[in-house]
């Protein structure tokens, strides 16, 4: 007995459409989230991630819908991310539905902000997403906008602030490797959750089951989240956690 | 037969209401509501009670609730109606929190709710993710629910209790963590059975056809 690593499926989502594609059989609407989360709930995805991409005030509501829908179809953990910036935004998506909310570029604005989150909503609902990019061999750099703007912060330190401040996780992207298929970046992956006392999602980069293992056994990751490998029907939720349960790491099978 | 969901302004009753609302429909255990009246609780045929957050916030809010906590106790107590609480909404059932500060929770069930602190510094706090249950004695709420079920946890502090024949269930998380606790017509669980797919929804449908 004891706590498994989960596997994560990521769903970037624009204007209430799945963005990169759900390629899976027996979906009707490829491009419904909802559809797609119904999909990997069948499939024992161990949580889901919805990243709201454009996130302007104007398509909020848009992702409200969605949440609100996806909690009333899917009894298991959500986590959603994309233009949060205040409590307020925090409790408006708790109350749609979402189990966790995810803070950018707005904690690095202002860390103060997971604060005020976390004293108000519980550190267990707070994560903070940190997209970090490598400007020096072993230093990391966080990145926002999107992975465009350098900020001169230090990742790990950053991290450090975030889990002081009542983060209850944080959801790790390496920016270098993010859509590049050649892993996550591990270094950096090990630098965080060895500097921090939260669970550390790593994410960014996977192309194959083994950059999963990876992240977990050489990351030291409590989690890894992964889009376009699954998304296009490449591998499946169980291969996933098959492949992954065979190198040891504890799963929950099916 | 109403199931009543009690809303105190703490977190998220939507997944919940649902999860309850589609196991009644499947079990023909009648109406789901939420409220935040003290007269539908006085009116429950089953009470719930959630909650997500710090204990002393949830203790607040709760006792916000003009009469909600005398409800409480005369359905549960006195009318002795089937009653489940749901993480902090199961923490509250403890004799007092040790979250920031000591809180007094409703004394339902002896013990007291303390940091969780792995034996091994390696593990992670939050205790978060999926957990298999170790099944303590058998009760009709864990029917069909054996030890090696996976359940969902996210949460920091848990539930020490008094009598450990009040136990229902543990995990282990660098030592034990308590994962049910059930006492009389009361049963309270750490993880979200809203979130914890076919298992949890299985504990739902149990409890909603419980008698005790």
């Amino acid at each position: 007995t004891m706590l498994k690593t989960r596997v994560i499926p990521c769903l970037d989502v624009a204007d209430g459409r799945v963005v990169k594609g759900v390629n899976f059989v027996d979906l009707r609407d490829a491009g419904d989230p909802v559809e797609a989360a119904r999909a990997y709930d069948a499939a024992g995805a161990d949580e889901l991630c919805f990243l709201d991409i454009h996130a302007t005030h104007e398509n909020r509501g848009t992702m409200f819908d969605l949440v609100t829908r996806t909690a009333e179809q899917c009894f298991m953990p959500l986590t959603v991310g994309g233009g949060v910036r205040t409590p307020e935004d925090v409790r408006a998506l708790l109350l749609a539905g979402a189990d966790k909310v995810s803070f950018n570029s707005a904690a690095v604005a202002d860390p103060d902000v997971v604060a005020r989150a976390a004293d108000r909503f519980g550190s267990q609902c707070i994560v903070v997403a940190i997209d970090a990019k490598t400007v020096s061999p072993g230093k990391w750099e966080i990145f926002t906008h999107g992975g465009r703007k350098p900020t001169g912060i230090d990742a790990v330190a950053f991290a450090r602030t975030v889990a002081a401040k009542g983060a209850g996780e944080i959801l790790l992207t390496s920016m270098d490797r993010d859509g590049t298929r050649a892993g996550f970046n591990l270094p950096l992956t090990r630098a965080i959750v060895d500097a921090v006392g939260v669970p550390v999602i790593a994410s960014g980069g996977v192309g194959t089951l083994d950059h999963l293992v990876e992240g977990v056994t050489e990351g030291g990751a409590s989690a890894v989240l992964a889009a376009s490998i699954f998304h296009f029907g490449e591998f499946t939720i169980g291969q996933a956690k098959e492949h992954m349960a065979a190198a040891g790491i504890p799963m929950r099978l099916a | 037969m109403l199931t009543v969901l009690v809303d105190y302004d703490s977190g998220n009753l939507h997944s919940a209401q649902k999860a309850f609302e589609r196991m009644a429909a499947e079990v023909g255990g009648g109406a789901v509501i939420v409220t935040s009246r003290p007269e539908d609780v006085a009116r429950a045929d089953r009470v719930v009670l959630p909650g997500d957050g710090a204990f002393p916030a949830c203790r607040h809010a709760l006792g916000a609730v003009d009469g909600m906590i005398d409800a409480l106790t005369e359905a549960v107590q006195t009318r002795a109606v089937p009653f489940m609480g749901i993480c902090v909404g199961m923490q509250m059932l403890a004799t007092v929190g040790r979250e920031y500060a000591d809180t007094a929770g409703l004394d339902w069930i002896g013990g007291e709710v303390v940091p969780i602190a792995p034996d091994d510094p390696s593990l992670k706090v939050p205790h978060m993710g999926w957990n298999d249950l170790v099944v303590e004695h058998p009760h009709p709420v864990l029917d069909g629910v054996t030890s090696g079920d996976h359940a969902y946890f996210v949460h920091s502090y848990q539930f020490r209790l008094a009598n450990p024949a009040d136990r229902l269930a543990h995990v282990a998380y660098g030592g034990d963590v308590t994962a049910i606790v059930a006492k009389g017509n009361v049963i309270g669980t750490q993880f979200h059975p809203e979130k914890s797919q076919a298992t949890g929804l299985r504990m739902i449908a149990n409890f909603l056809r419980w008698r005790p």
